[in-house]
């Protein structure tokens, strides 16, 4: 593992930061690296991409965090990246050409953070109907929705 | 999914012909809830095909941040409905895990027992109901009637039998009850026998055999592609089992097999699924044999609840009782991903915690989610039959895929 987080920090150098939080391991590093790290953590073995999600810190900026679960299958280990992006219209750029496993999970984190990931081969909603206003998992949508809800018909 | 688009409703310009598109679902008995499957056709070969999800989307992950860290518990069951226990074994790991705290040796085994409890009920289901989807009604109610043996033993400890909550947050709701190990052991020596006639309805039979053979085939690099996991990976012959890969809970204390095939179609998918409840078995024996004395959950109070005695006497323990579930268990600030192997696959949570008593964001990585979205490659250029064989197998709850 250690040999593979030096091979990754000598490719990358200051560009990506490699800490541990709970004796996990977590790598920053910027939204325009994302496509050529997984690229490189893959040829060194992590062929599994497990999850991509996103966590809102609200009043922060940049405002989102991408969260990025993979896997390595011979040394049994996960590595965490993240992303920090923000503006009005946070933009990642998509890996679903690296991992097919990407697809959804990319489409699930749009839908549900309106974070987009440029190059995905089909962002669309994929949990709430298309015309859904807002994304719910965002700090500053309630939980009950923007919209009330449709009023109960009895016939 | 770009090119299915286009594939989409395409006259094909050899034949001239026009693709008949039609939805599987979101109201059909195969599809295992609401899964919704639009399909393109040329006679009955599928030349697209594309799962629509989302029906049954209940904002589980937003609801979680609204609860307390043992409310948040409830929906996680809610998930993968068939097996609420795994659910609840990931969640409560991965705050255990921010709180730094350890639950005792006693604690552990009984969740490991629990857990592969629920891995054969898990299973049951899924043999019953992908029987079914071939057309062989009568293993259903076999095994329906043994999945209902292991919902009694989870009713005698946690008072629910579909979504207990047993898992808390340092510890169990409950002991083991009187009689439990005495009811456990009957289903035990029971279960091989159940297990032959499962086999017996199936496994020589010619039709089920025929159909299941060479169905719906996914390479090993697709299925890792697909981050697929848990038995369905396992029958393409990657032998990933967090069990033995990263083991939780002790289970490194426990004698079991990984089982795989390599076939990687839906035959190797179903007798890996067989096999699996097999070592299950050995694991649950195993713990009931060896289940160490003592405490059932941390000690102290802060962060799992004094018992119901201990409040009428103690003021002390009223006041904790109080603090805890009114305000809830303090985590401290953090992230952490803690993940189980569970009868689909892998139950990874993302948990981030900023210190109060409610997390600040809950990620449920649910298995079926993933293993779903290889259902187009499986599928390609098979027949309409074959969508019907290839679901069943991949044995998706769609609590879990829509969260």
């Amino acid at each position: 593992m250690k040999e593979i987080l030096d091979a990754l920090q000598e490719t990358f150098g200051e560009r990506v930061t490699v800490s541990e939080e709970l004796g996990q391991t977590v790598v920053q590093l910027p939204a325009a690296e994302i496509v050529s790290v997984v690229t490189f953590l893959k040829s060194q073995g992590f062929n599994m991409l497990i999850d991509i999600t996103a966590v809102d810190r609200l009043g922060r900026e940049p405002r989102f965090d991408v969260v990025y679960h993979v896997y390595h299958l011979e040394r049994k280990t996960w590595l965490r990246l993240k992303v920090q992006v923000g503006g009005d219209e946070p933009t990642v750029p998509s890996i679903a050409h690296v991992y097919a496993s990407a697809n959804w999970a990319e489409r699930e984190c749009y839908d549900m953070f309106g974070v987009r990931f440029r190059g995905h081969p089909n962002l669309k909603r994929i949990l709430m109907p298309d015309d859904w206003n807002g994304h719910p998992l965002r700090k500053d949508y309630p939980l009950t929705g923007f919209d009330p809800l449709p009023p109960l018909v009895h016939e | 999914m770009a090119e299915i688009e286009t594939t989409f409703g395409q006259v094909d310009p050899e034949t001239g012909l026009k693709p008949m598109v039609i939805n599987l679902g979101p109201q059909h008995p195969s599809t295992h809830g609401v899964l919704r499957v639009r399909l393109a056709l040329d006679g009955e070969q599928v030349r697209a095909c594309e799962p629509i999800i989302g029906y049954l989307h209940t904002g589980i992950e937003k609801n979680c941040e609204d609860l307390t860290f043992n409310q948040a518990i409830t929906l996680t069951d809610r998930m993968d409905y068939l097996s609420p226990i795994t659910n609840n074994f990931g969640y409560v790991l991965g705050v255990e895990k921010l709180l730094g705290v350890e639950v005792p040796k006693r604690c552990q085994y009984i969740r490991v027992m629990f857990a592969e409890l629920s891995r054969l009920a898990s299973h049951l289901v899924w043999l019953g109901t992908s029987a079914m989807d071939m057309g062989a009604m009568s293993p259903f109610f076999y095994t329906m009637q043994q999945r209902e043996q292991i919902l009694d033993l989870i009713e005698m400890s946690a008072g629910t039998r579909m979504n207990p909550s047993y898992f808390r947050v340092g510890g169990l709701l409950n002991d083991l009850p009187p009689g439990f190990e005495e009811k456990l052991r009957a289903f035990l020596d029971g279960f091989p026998h159940w297990l032959k006639e499962y086999y017996a309805l199936l496994d020589r039979n010619p039709i089920w055999v025929e159909r299941l053979k060479g169905t719906a085939p996914i390479s090993a690099e697709q299925a890792l592609d697909y981050g697929w996991t848990g038995p369905l990976l396992r029958a393409c012959g990657v032998d990933r089992d967090l069990r033995k890969t990263n083991p939780y809970s002790s289970y490194e204390d426990f004698d079991f097999a990984v089982v795989t095939e390599t076939d990687g179609d839906v035959y190797a998918r179903y007798h890996v699924r067989m096999r699996e409840m097999q070592e299950s078995l050995k694991i649950i024996r195993q713990a009931i044999d060896n289940l160490p004395e003592g405490d059932w959950h941390v000690p102290g109070w802060k962060i799992y609840p004094p018992n119901k005695m201990e409040i009428g006497r103690n003021m002390e323990a009223l006041i904790y009782h109080f603090k805890l579930f009114t305000e809830g268990i303090r985590v401290p600030a953090g992230e952490v991903y803690s993940a189980v192997e569970g009868p689909k696959g892998e139950i990874g949570y993302f948990i981030v915690s900023d210190g109060s008593g409610k997390p600040y964001r809950v990620r449920a990585r649910g298995p079926s989610f993933y293993n779903l979205q290889a259902l187009p490659v499986m599928v390609q250029d098979k027949i309409l039959a074959d969508v019907v064989a290839a679901i069943g197998s991949i044995d998706i709850v769609l609590g879990e895929v829509d969260r």
